[in-house]
């Protein structure tokens, strides 16, 4: 067991954390964040997309013990005094939500690009998710509303 | 304006926030007090006879909690008609595929349960195995199931006019032979529950599952308890597409297992549990002989089909039921004989899938179609035309079409891209050389819209209205993904007058909703959505004698609109709709406003023995053109352009219709261009999300237009029919036959990979004709 200290949604936690624990792990499991989905376990369909420092990562396969000092994001601390992120209110919105597991992973991913990148073309709004599988939407949806909310936040 | 308040706009749907800021609650994001961590043991042969099972060594290890095998279910089967259940919870005297499962334990954390599922130590006498259907119905393959001959686990055999004297007739008859592939249904959510088996035999079981009434069925059978000591409770399902309608092993054995210890138990399975072992389309492996007339006229088809069911039989005889009836849409084909056999193999179980074994057929029917109009010199649209079934056509198996827009999303789509234009410059342009061949196809479809099936089909829904105004709806129908919630939703806001946000729909808990067959087949908008209509009526009803009365008016002038009750043709005489019901609740004898229906297909059984008869009560119509570059290069296909024209009745919501098509597209075009379960020797060899080869949002084309045809369907609530399965049955021919264009080879053989583009077109090089059926 190592101690970790690090930021989840602008809240400080102190956990002790084994070696082998994985960040969904200790956020599904320990901080009851069920948001981030465990799709494959192995970083390959992106449902467990969190923002670590500005960066999306795949919280499947990155050690727990590997998050001290961080600062981490999930689909959880998006909305902010009740009013949802322009990304969320675009992927409402747009019909970008069908099923709905791969969305907080796409959403996130979303998160980090336009962090970057307020105002990316489709074609790197489809790089920034193509590590987000959906069977549901054909993704044409969630990348109109990735550029919506793009639109939306420069306005 | 509309005379609808909501109908037909494109209105974010009612389960949007919850799954937008992650608090929607999946299978596995529940946790139960006091539970435990299920995992099962499968089996490493694709072929054995389980001589013992030693799970003692599992036992002892330190948080286990409980072992089970295949014995303990006393010889319990399950499968889909009652002399097709031949599959074990966990199998208890034989495997039959890779990753058959075998054995189970319940542990205090899920790495204990890892590490006891080890320990069990299986001694097996492994059996010669058969992988390839044409072989397992040879004489003298390996017996699958002892009992069965040939292995083979269903077939069908119809036969309507006269296909020999069609084809002694016909000018023109052609046979081809054509290869479906193993495809996935993709969903990402894993299979996941959670039971919870209290004395006297009550269950309580919250599973990821598209019909939930069938591991209501199946629980109470496998636990010799009565049905209404089973309470399934549905979370948010992550996706079905066909592949979350039967009750699996986790989740007969998170049941044995809390019966078992007297815990609540957790199963979630591994994406390669479900790559490596679960349930997908069915291969088919069908020969298609086809006559015509000099004007492309179809006399009569002749088609036989070999399907690898798998392992086991599941729901495999209603595909390849479907597989031929609906050889006879959405084309008028007067002659047809129909002979398939679903073929036990050593792999993993073949089902339902997104258009359920019509896609299968229709894929080598519209691209024989293509191969057809060539040899007569006939446009690709032109035949179509000439042979689209139209309202109020019967087919020759007695299937009765009433509303039809075929012709019409053929014109609509095929004028989107300027067809004929379109056509010609591709095809100056592929003279000219270069890089890039680019070509233009088409394929139409025909769908059922709520498959009709023995045994109990009709939908149910309950509505209450309460005081304040909302309305709680409980539908027996589930929400997978596809919007079900929203539909049933917008119906009943519609009816009475309120907005979306007014009203609630349950998801399935069979202690309270009403029993249902389960969402597949295309069935609840055309389903549920007309025992909603019935049900949201009677409520109405109640409201208007109580608003007739508050108003002075006759009960025949009050209508709902605005959150209002209005008396027609006087504006001074109206009442917010929360007043109204909160004064019904306290007027008179104070009466609870409830409403309750139930919508029955009213049509005669289809036989099973003949093909003959209704499946469904109503079908839809779609024409999908497909645009795509073939490098000559890479051997790489890109679609570019994806239209699809589709009858759906009654436009309900653009958001949720076009997500569908792009859904089917998306599917359509991984199996046409991607997707396989690539198997040697029992073994599935790319069991992961990146080897299997899902398309990603670069893949994807950039033009995906939806063009909806409304026909108003006389039985569709509101007009309405199904809109999410059928496009996905005219994918794959769209974009094949738009292969065959650019490149004069028509790929026979799904997927059409880049090694298969390579290797045909260097074979077309080499002299072969303007045709080439390119097959393994």
């Amino acid at each position: 067991m190592t101690n970790i200290n690090f930021v989840v949604n602008g809240i400080r936690h102190q956990l002790a954390v084994k070696d082998n624990e994985t960040l969904l792990d200790v956020l599904r499991d320990r901080l009851g964040l069920t948001g981030a989905k465990k799709g494959c376990d192995i970083g390959e369909c992106g449902t467990c997309t969190v923002v670590v420092d500005g960066e999306p990562i795949l919280s499947c396969i990155t050690l727990a013990v590997e998050m001290e000092g961080k600062r981490i994001t999930t689909i959880e601390g998006l909305a902010q005094n009740g009013e949802l992120h322009p990304l969320q209110k675009a992927f409402h919105e747009h019909g970008a939500v069908q099923c709905g597991f791969c969305t907080p992973g796409m959403i996130m991913s979303g998160k980090a690009l336009l962090d970057k990148n307020p105002k990316p073309t489709e074609q790197e709004v489809r790089r920034a998710i193509s590590g987000n599988s959906c069977r549901c939407t054909g993704y044409d949806k969630p990348v109109k509303a990735i550029l919506a909310a793009a639109e939306a936040e420069i306005q | 304006m509309s005379e609808f308040a909501i109908l037909g706009k494109p209105t974010p749907r009612v389960d949007g926030i919850p799954k937008v800021t992650g608090k929607a609650q999946y299978a596995a994001d529940l946790s139960v007090a006091g539970m435990l961590y299920g995992e099962v043991l499968r089996s490493p042969y694709p072929h054995a006879r389980i001589l013992s099972i030693d799970t003692s060594r599992a036992e002892r290890l330190p948080g286990v909690r409980g072992v089970i095998t295949g014995k303990d279910f006393n010889g319990f089967r399950h499968g889909f008609m009652a002399h097709t259940r031949d599959e074990s919870p966990l199998a208890p005297d034989k495997v039959r595929f890779i990753g058959d499962e075998v054995a189970a334990v319940a542990a205090i954390d899920p790495d204990i349960a890892h590490e006891a599922v080890e320990l069990i130590r299986v001694e097996y006498e492994q059996l010669p195995a058969v992988f390839d259907p044409e072989e397992a119905m040879q004489e003298g393959a390996p017996a699958i199931h002892d009992h069965v001959q040939r292995n083979i686990s269903a077939e069908m055999h119809f036969n309507f006019g006269d296909v020999e004297a069609a084809f002694a007739r016909a000018d023109h008859v052609r046979e081809d032979r054509f290869y479906s592939q193993s495809v996935l249904h993709g969903f990402l959510e894993p299979h996941a529950c959670i039971a919870q088996y209290e004395e006297p035999g009550k269950i309580t079981f919250w599973g990821s599952k598209q019909s939930p009434y069938f591991p209501y069925r199946n629980l109470a059978s496998a636990f010799k308890v009565p049905l209404s000591n089973v309470r399934v409770i549905q979370p948010v399902v992550g996706g079905g597409f066909g592949g979350k309608n039967d009750t699996f092993a986790l989740d007969y054995a998170a049941v044995m297992l809390s019966k078992k210890t007297g815990h609540p138990v957790k199963f979630v399975y591994d994406i390669e549990d479900v790559l490596m072992a679960g349930r997908r389309r069915h291969p088919m492996i069908i020969y298609m002989k086809t006559g015509v007339k000099k004007d492309g006229t179809l006399l009569a088809t002749e088609c036989r089909v070999i399907a690898d069911g798998g392992a086991y039989t599941a729901v495999g005889p209603m595909t390849i039921y479907l597989a031929g009836a609906f050889l006879t849409l959405p084309y008028k084909l007067p002659n047809l004989k129909y002979d398939a056999w679903r073929v036990y193999t050593n792999k993993p179980v073949s089902v339902a899938q997104r258009g359920h074994g019509v896609p299968q057929t229709r894929f080598a029917a519209d691209c024989q179609l293509d191969l057809i109009a060539k040899d007569l010199g006939l446009d690709p649209v032109e035949i179509r035309l000439k042979n689209a079934i139209e309202p109020g056509h019967v087919t020759v198996n007695k299937i009765h079409i009433s509303s039809c827009g075929l012709k019409e999303t053929i014109n609509r789509s095929t004028e989107f891209v300027n067809w004929k234009e379109r056509k010609q410059e591709l095809a100056k342009e592929r003279e000219k050389g270069g890089r890039y061949l680019r070509g233009i196809g088409l394929a139409c479809n025909g769908f059922m819209s709520g498959a009709r099936l023995h045994g109990h089909t009709a939908c149910a829904v309950v509505v209450k209205v309460h005081e304040d105004g909302t309305v709680s709806v409980l539908p027996g129908a589930t929400d997978s993904g596809q919007g079900a919630e929203t539909v049933l939703a917008t119906m009943a806001a519609e009816v009475l007058g309120i907005t979306l946000e007014d009203v609630h729909v349950s998801r399935v808990d069979s202690f309270l909703t009403p029993v249902d067959p389960g969402s597949y087949g295309s069935r609840v908008t055309s389903t549920a959505g007309p025992a909603l209509l019935i049900a949201v009526g009677k409520c109405r009803t109640q409201l208007a004698e109580v608003a007739a009365k508050l108003l002075d008016a006759p009960v025949a002038e009050i209508e709902f609109r605005e959150r209002k009750a209005f008396v027609k043709g006087d504006p001074t005489k109206q009442m917010p709709f929360g007043k109204l019901c909160r004064l019904a609740y306290q007027y008179g004898s104070g009466q609870v406003i409830i409403g309750e229906g139930y919508f029955g297909q009213n049509v005669a059984l289809p036989n099973w023995d003949t093909g003959e008869g209704d499946v469904a009560n109503a079908y839809t119509f779609g024409t999908q053109v497909a645009e795509v570059e073939v490098d000559r290069e890479t051997g790489q296909v890109k679609l570019k352009k994806m239209i699809v024209a589709h009858d759906l009745g009654k436009m309900f919501n653009p958001l949720i219709v076009e997500g569908q098509h792009d859904g089917s597209i998306y599917g359509g075009m991984g199996q046409a261009l991607y997707e396989e379960c690539l198997n040697e020797d029992g073994l599935t060899l790319n069991p992961s999300i990146l080897d299997y080869k899902m398309p990603t949002a670069l893949d994807m084309p950039g033009v995906m237009e939806s063009i909806n045809i409304e026909t108003n369907d006389p039985l569709g609530p509101f007009g309405a029919k199904e809109s999410a399965e059928g496009t996905q049955v005219s994918t794959v021919p769209a974009i094949v036959n738009a292969i065959y264009d650019a490149t004069g080879i028509m790929f026979t053989d799904l997927p059409i990979t880049p090694e298969k583009v390579l290797r045909a077109l260097e074979q077309k090089e080499q002299g072969g004709g303007p045709i080439v059926p390119a097959s393994i």
